[in-house]
């Protein structure tokens, strides 16, 4: 037992003695998570459009005021033909196209009808709805404006209750995603590193000769990344309290233990990798391609698995990340106890203890 | 020149030699272009949806039926009272619930007004916006369909209003993996330029056989180019096979010349090299060089746009994106596959490029010189 504390304490000192690694590890969840934070969102703010007003008469340019007014959009330019419109797009710049007939003002007053034309580069389709959902609805509420609410007979109101996040607060999903992404590559990545860089420096044999068992010899390269792997998650968690306000209604108890358990599952699957390669760059294209997608893809973090193809999602199931992202979820928002989360909580120990497994019987055969 | 070949045929033998490097360079990303595009999809559908029904009336039933049919949402269960539906909104078993109140029917047509309730959970902002959307949208349309039914209205002759019409420009079938294929292949072509160049150089000085190649006549920019060639040819490869799989098998459009696609790719990898090239003459160990090299490859690919609009960043962080060079090539892939963007679009994103590619390279030369 005792040369094992020694061991262990040689790879902390490993560990601390590499400053500049020890400043990477530290520092980049800090940036990631206040940069990805504030960055990434899925609101639309200030897109730039271009107008094509024919009509030019104060219908059409109060139409525009409105569409500009509600902060959603910027007009960057007036275009003065249709034929310029296919040039804007291809630049870039614009994202959507408001195309008012002449006689906008007239048609309305007098043929109780003017049309509007609402262009959007569907390039990406996902903005390109997005965009004309927004003007449809500021169309909308201009028209009410000049002529006043209209009550219709027979009207199903539908009222909206928005519960754990009325706000719509993306960063509310960002945090426990990145999150994850950082612990589940952080923890892979740095464990399947070390032990490969053993084998590879071929240090690993002097280890082996030594009175040590291969058994005490992984664990105690592992175990300071543990310690790392958790001091990270602590930090992601009080910036995503105190920086972006996430709540931690459930107990912080259980979820500082589930991220326990995540860091263990992710350093399991390193130690997994490395067990199957023998060079660190294999070791990190395997993690780096291997877990880097389909992490930020299948977790549910940036898309929503239920719209994904069945397979997609019955294969969604091995991914780790998902779970983590499920549990760190329920206990933050939902306030859930141990009970809720059991099943997500017994996948992932199902998944550390199968990595282990394997890791350690292709581990022995490796080296007798 | 001769030893430029020489050294190119040892990299690249070093490189095939590695049998469980070839698969991760020419398998993994073709299968996990093939198999993330379908996952790289913000399209709402199959939400499971919980209804109340405590009016049990042919209108309800009907305003059920208009929901499940849209194949936006399914029902998951057709619960008894509001209790029980909110127990599974809880636990993940559904998505939004919808409360339709009890006389629902005859309030509809007595009072002229009658109210739905619609709960959504909202951990996910964005798919709650949509789905929150897609409800009340389908609600409208049943409403007004009700309306027509019942008091034979004609919209026409409704009060004035605008006609508002819409068109999708270059992908009217919204297509979202037309969009997001070639973003993925700029991943992974990115993944293999930065990280493969970057620690192929720190490794020699982490064996100690850079020592022994810089007493050998070779000169340091032989070297250089020796190291990096490799992977920029690779790295081309790359983006030539997976588009042509993404032509097999998701039909990608090909708008515009795929010559600037290349041309701009091979500026690119310029710099994504050069920076592998400048890491590693900070780094002594291949996991430092390579901490360093994801660190500022997961900020470039989240903040490029790929997966969330570059357009709904706070204007700071839009600033960013000028100095990432990963979002200058998601765009210009985008713009000419899809929109047929040509020479006068794309020059001047190519010129920030070149200009990347000679100071990126220019301070990891100066640096190389100063540190080996």
């Amino acid at each position: 037992m005792r040369e094992f504390f020694v061991f262990v304490r040689k790879e902390c000192y490993h560990i601390f003695r590499d400053r500049r690694t020890l400043l990477i590890l530290f520092g980049m969840p800090v940036v990631l998570i206040v940069l990805f934070g504030f960055a990434i969102t899925n609101e639309i703010r200030n897109v730039k459009i271009a107008v094509l007003d024919e009509s030019r008469d104060t219908y059409s340019r109060r139409l525009v005021d409105r569409i500009t007014a509600s902060g959603y959009f910027a007009v960057s330019t007036y275009l003065s033909s249709e034929a310029a419109i296919e040039r804007e797009f291809r630049r870039g710049e614009v994202k959507m196209v408001v195309v008012i007939p002449a006689r906008f003002g007239h048609d309305f007053n007098h043929g109780r009808k003017a049309p509007v034309q609402l262009l959007t580069d569907a390039s990406d389709p996902n903005t390109g709805t997005t965009l004309i959902n927004y003007a449809n609805a500021i169309i909308l509420a201009y028209q009410e404006e000049i002529t006043g609410k209209v009550k219709l007979p027979l009207t199903i109101a539908p009222e909206v209750r928005m519960i754990y996040n009325p706000s719509l607060k993306s960063v509310f999903l960002f945090v426990p995603g990145v999150m994850t992404l950082i612990l589940m590559l952080v923890s892979a990545m740095m464990t399947s590193i070390t032990i490969t860089r053993e084998k590879e420096l071929g240090t690993m044999e002097i280890l082996l000769v030594s009175p040590l068992r291969p058994l005490t010899i992984i664990a105690g390269k592992v175990i300071p990344y543990i310690a790392l792997s958790f001091i990270i998650a602590l930090s992601i968690l009080a910036m995503g309290f105190w920086i972006f306000g996430m709540p931690v209604k459930g107990s912080l108890v259980l979820l500082l233990l589930e991220c326990l358990l995540f860091c263990l599952a992710a350093l399991s699957l390193g130690i997994l990798i490395s067990s199957v390669t023998s060079s660190q760059q294999t070791a990190m294209m395997i993690s780096m391609m291997g877990l880097l997608l389909p992490t930020i893809l299948l977790s549910g973090f940036v898309f929503p698995l239920e719209s994904m193809p069945k397979p997609l999602q019955l294969f969604a199931n091995i991914v780790p990340a998902k779970w983590f992202i499920i549990i760190l979820k329920d206990i933050m928002l939902k306030g859930a106890g141990l009970r809720q989360v059991l099943v997500p909580t017994a996948i992932l120990g199902g998944m550390t203890l199968f990595f282990l497994l394997i890791s350690v019987r292709k581990f022995k055969t490796r080296l007798s | 020149m001769r030893t430029i070949f020489f050294i190119l045929q040892k990299e690249f033998l070093q490189v095939f030699r590695n049998r469980s490097m070839l698969p991760i360079i020419f398998v993994v990303p073709v299968v996990q272009l093939l198999v993330l595009a379908f996952a790289a999809n913000y399209e709402i559908k199959n939400l499971s949806i919980d209804v109340v029904d405590y009016d049990g009336s042919t209108w309800s039933r009907q305003l059920r039926d208009k929901l499940l049919s849209s194949g936006y949402f399914s029902l998951h269960r057709q619960a008894y009272n509001y209790k029980e539906a909110f127990d599974d909104l809880e636990a993940n078993r559904a998505d939004l619930i919808l409360t339709i109140p009890r006389h629902f029917e005859r309030d509809l047509v007595r009072e002229n007004e009658v109210k739905v309730q619609l709960l959504v959970n909202a951990i996910n902002g964005s798919k709650a916006g949509l789905a929150y959307g897609y409800a009340a949208n389908i609600i409208g349309r049943f409403n007004r369909q009700v309306r027509l039914d019942w008091l034979a209205l004609d919209e026409d002759d409704g009060p004035q209003h605008f006609d508002i019409s819409y068109r999708y420009w270059y992908n009217p079938t919204l297509n979202y993996k037309f969009f997001m294929v070639p973003g993925i292949l700029v991943v992974l072509v990115t993944l293999i330029g930065a990280f493969l160049s970057g620690m192929n150089i720190v490794k020699e000085k982490e064996m100690g056989t850079i020592e022994q190649l810089n007493v050998t006549p070779i000169r340091k920019h032989h070297f250089i180019i020796g190291k990096l060639l490799p992977f920029w040819i690779i790295a081309l490869f790359e983006l030539a096979f997976g588009l042509l799989v993404g032509k097999l098998v998701f039909g990608l459009p090909f708008e515009g010349n795929i010559a600037w696609v290349f041309l701009f790719a091979a500026v690119y990898l310029l710099v994504m090299l050069g920076l592998g090239l400048l890491i590693s003459t900070f780094t002594d160990t291949q996991q430092q060089s390579m901490f360093i090299t994801w660190f500022f490859l997961i900020i470039f690919i989240l903040m490029s746009g790929l997966f969330t609009p570059v357009e709904s960043m706070p204007l700071w962080a839009q600033k960013l994106t000028l100095v990432n060079p990963v979002a200058y090539f998601v765009k210009v892939i985008r713009m000419v596959m899809q929109k047929g963007s040509g020479w006068e679009d794309i020059s001047i994103y190519l010129g920030i490029m070149l200009l990347f590619a000679a100071i990126v390279n220019s301070v990891a030369v100066w640096n190389y010189r100063k540190t080996v």
